[in-house]
């Protein structure tokens, strides 16, 4: 709500500004000076991390609010940012009637974090359908025969399962339940998945942040966040197991396994899935994020300004998505993408040429 | 001469009646304003009610990814706990009003009142931060079990357990316990401006007949403002209901029907703060969160009517 009215504000303050600058010197600056973004939650820190690393050599500054993917993406089709983010790909039909150019920018991964006194979250096991069935309210109890049956060794408590879930619409919240939903046939059929659902148990929290926090108030805390959010705070995550078997640890490493096996060549869009791949050291819930920027810019100039900003990023975000646990795209997905960027145009012309 | 006084008298005569004007200028714009967002709203919100049937007023659900759509657990959520507030904040409220018109030292009632009426400049967004990670945990921890355990007699009535939900910090009770606070500096302003106009010749009949401070209150005081009180108590009902940003972090935003005083839920103020920012221009969502927005317009206007009636027949009694 706040983003809402901070960003009309800001949009209107730009705008009497450049009235006053061009009316003052009569020239209209090239330099874009600050590019604006705003949506998923799920990326903002890389990049927020990407933007700081970009301005320190010389690059447009970054604004980025991290406001939720759907409301990201309602921004860009209101043209009140540069370009809008959601984890969450737009359908084809949308983006063609929105005149909207979308591509991946980097993948990571949703993990589940829990808070049990006296247990390490981090040596503890669980499953796809255990997940769900705590989602659904049937799995209440942290000593539920099926969790403690998998964790041989493990003394659970007693202790209810307090459930955390998005309150606001959010990408991460479409990856995961897109997971489950596709492993447990209860919770496809009763609740299904999208960027808010109708959850049958549990607490709703703003944001990954809100989500992060009622876990780590609550004995028995349970959610689901982006990985950066928990390794930032520290939270215990628990192993999952995967398509082929195994119960796999989070981390950069497992993620990127899981997004060597999406098929991108028969994605449209470069809209993929990276949930629940086949093989034995891939993490089950990874996905990609996406941008979407306008193929018709009202200012060129900016939008070249936001590709140049990305390209950069691709060439030389690599450090920063290590220490933050994101993956880039695969070298040949980056190509791609840069090819499509040509796709955005201003009187005719491509508005931003990437260097071979 | 003559004509000079006649002049200004004039002159006299425009500016009043351009100050008129201007006047009732202002407050017509009020009453359009007011029409104007009503029918906004219903026109924004028709759909739903077009798609549903009135039946969208009693429809227990709210599932996004099927289109279905319902408002009742926001207007139970809304209710619930603007009510419970109320109950909390009501004794408390008028406590501090007494105190101030009657008990408190005079020197000390300037600073006990500024205090009070502080609680009401607090932004709403600081009672949210302020309940989700200080209260809640307190409560998890604390209140809730100790309450359970307190009142674990009351049977349950149909699929309502009282107090005997999941002690998960956030939710209902969580929710109505923030709105008692800043509801709270609302009663107490209303109730001691409508103690202060208790005639002092009745009470002064009180004490002179030998009653008690209790005795004047119960007998003279309370009987003489009746109506007025309850007035007071509404208008703190009337900011309950709309609050926002407070409530979204405390409330557990569960669009269900809650099943004891724990159980997360939501208000219609909540859900509209949360899924307002991806609702599609067009979609049935939209569309239902207008009609959400109407309701509240209403249930609003019904409860601050309701407030207004009771204290005019305070005043008249």
């Amino acid at each position: 709500m706040f983003h809402f009215r901070n960003k009309t504000l800001m949009a209107s303050a730009r705008a009497l500004a450049a009235a006053v600058a061009i009316s003052a010197v009569g020239v209209v600056s090239a330099a874009a000076g600050e590019i604006t973004g705003a949506g998923a939650t799920f990326p903002a820190p890389i990049y927020t991390k990407w933007a700081e690393q970009y301005a320190a050599t010389g690059g447009d500054s970054l604004n980025y609010q991290a406001i939720g993917s759907g409301a990201g993406v309602t921004q860009i089709i209101n043209r009140t940012v540069d370009f809008g983010a959601s984890d969450t790909a737009v359908a084809p039909e949308r983006l063609a009637s929105q005149n909207l150019l979308q591509f991946p920018a980097v993948i990571g991964g949703v993990v589940i974090a829990v808070n049990i006194p006296g247990v390490d979250g981090n040596a503890l096991k669980l499953t796809g359908p255990i997940i769900a069935d705590i989602y659904l309210g049937r799995v209440r109890m942290w000593n539920d025969r099926r969790i403690t049956a998998i964790n041989p060794g493990v003394s659970l408590p007693a202790l209810a399962i307090a459930p955390a879930y998005r309150a606001d619409s959010s990408g991460t919240t479409n990856i995961f339940t897109s997971y489950i939903a596709s492993i447990s046939l209860p919770f496809q059929s009763q609740v299904g998945a999208g960027n808010s659902v109708a959850w049958r148990a549990g607490i709703g929290a703003p944001g990954n942040a809100g989500v992060a926090g009622a876990i780590r108030n609550t004995r028995g805390g349970f959610g689901y966040v982006e990985y950066a959010y928990a390794t930032e705070n520290r939270m215990q995550t628990p192993m999952i197991q995967n398509r082929s078997g195994q119960f796999v640890r989070p981390s950069t490493a497992a993620f990127s396994a899981a997004a060597a096996q999406a098929n991108w060549a028969n994605a449209p869009n470069l809209a993929v899935s990276m949930n629940n791949t086949v093989g034995a050291t891939n993490w089950p819930i990874v996905g990609p994020t996406y941008i979407m920027i306008p193929k018709n810019p009202a200012d060129g100039d900016r939008a070249a300004a936001v590709l140049k900003f990305f390209d950069w990023a691709f060439r030389n975000g690599s450090p920063a998505a290590d220490q933050l646990h994101y993956v880039m795209l695969p070298e040949s997905v980056r190509t791609q993408v840069r090819a499509r960027w040509a796709q955005v145009k201003s009187g005719g012309r491509p508005v931003y040429t990437p260097a071979r | 001469m003559t004509t000079a006084p006649l002049e200004g008298s004039r002159r006299f005569h425009l500016g009043e009646n351009l100050f008129r004007a201007v006047l009732f200028v202002a407050a017509v714009v009020v009453l359009v304003t007011m029409g104007a967002i009503l029918i906004i709203l219903f026109e924004s919100g028709h759909v739903a009610f077009q798609k549903f049937g009135v039946a969208f007023i009693w429809l227990n659900q709210w599932d996004p990814v099927r289109d279905l759509y319902g408002a009742a657990p926001a207007i139970v959520g809304t209710l619930a706990t603007s009510f419970l507030a109320l109950v909390l904040a009501w004794p408390i409220g008028f406590g501090i009003a007494y105190v101030l018109t009657e008990i408190c030292p005079r020197p000390l009632r300037g600073p006990v009142g500024v205090a009070v009426e502080l609680l009401a400049a607090v932004p709403s967004i600081v009672y949210g931060m302020w309940g989700f990670f200080v209260l809640a945990p307190v409560m998890s921890t604390t209140v809730q079990p100790w309450l359970t355990e307190k009142l674990a007699f009351l049977p349950p009535v149909g699929e309502f357990y009282w107090f005997s939900g999941a002690p998960v910090g956030v939710g209902l009770f969580t929710a109505s316990v923030v709105l008692a606070i800043m509801i709270l500096p609302f009663i107490a302003a209303a109730s001691r401006d409508v103690l202060q106009t208790t005639p002092q010749l009745l009470k002064e009949g009180g004490y002179a007949m030998g009653a008690t401070r209790w005795e004047v209150l119960t007998g003279v005081v309370i009987p003489a403002v009746r109506g007025s009180l309850f007035g007071a108590v509404f208008l703190g009902l009337g900011r309950a209901l709309g609050e926002t940003m407070a409530v979204t972090f405390v409330i557990g935003n569960a669009n269900r029907l809650p099943d004891s005083f724990y159980a997360p839920t939501a208000s219609i103020a909540s859900i509209v703060a949360n899924e307002f920012p991806d609702a599609d221009q067009g979609s049935l969502k939209l569309a239902s969160l207008f009609a959400l927005g109407f309701i509240l317009f209403v249930v609003s206007f019904f409860v601050l009517a309701l407030a207004r009636l009771l204290l005019r027949q305070g005043r008249m009694a």
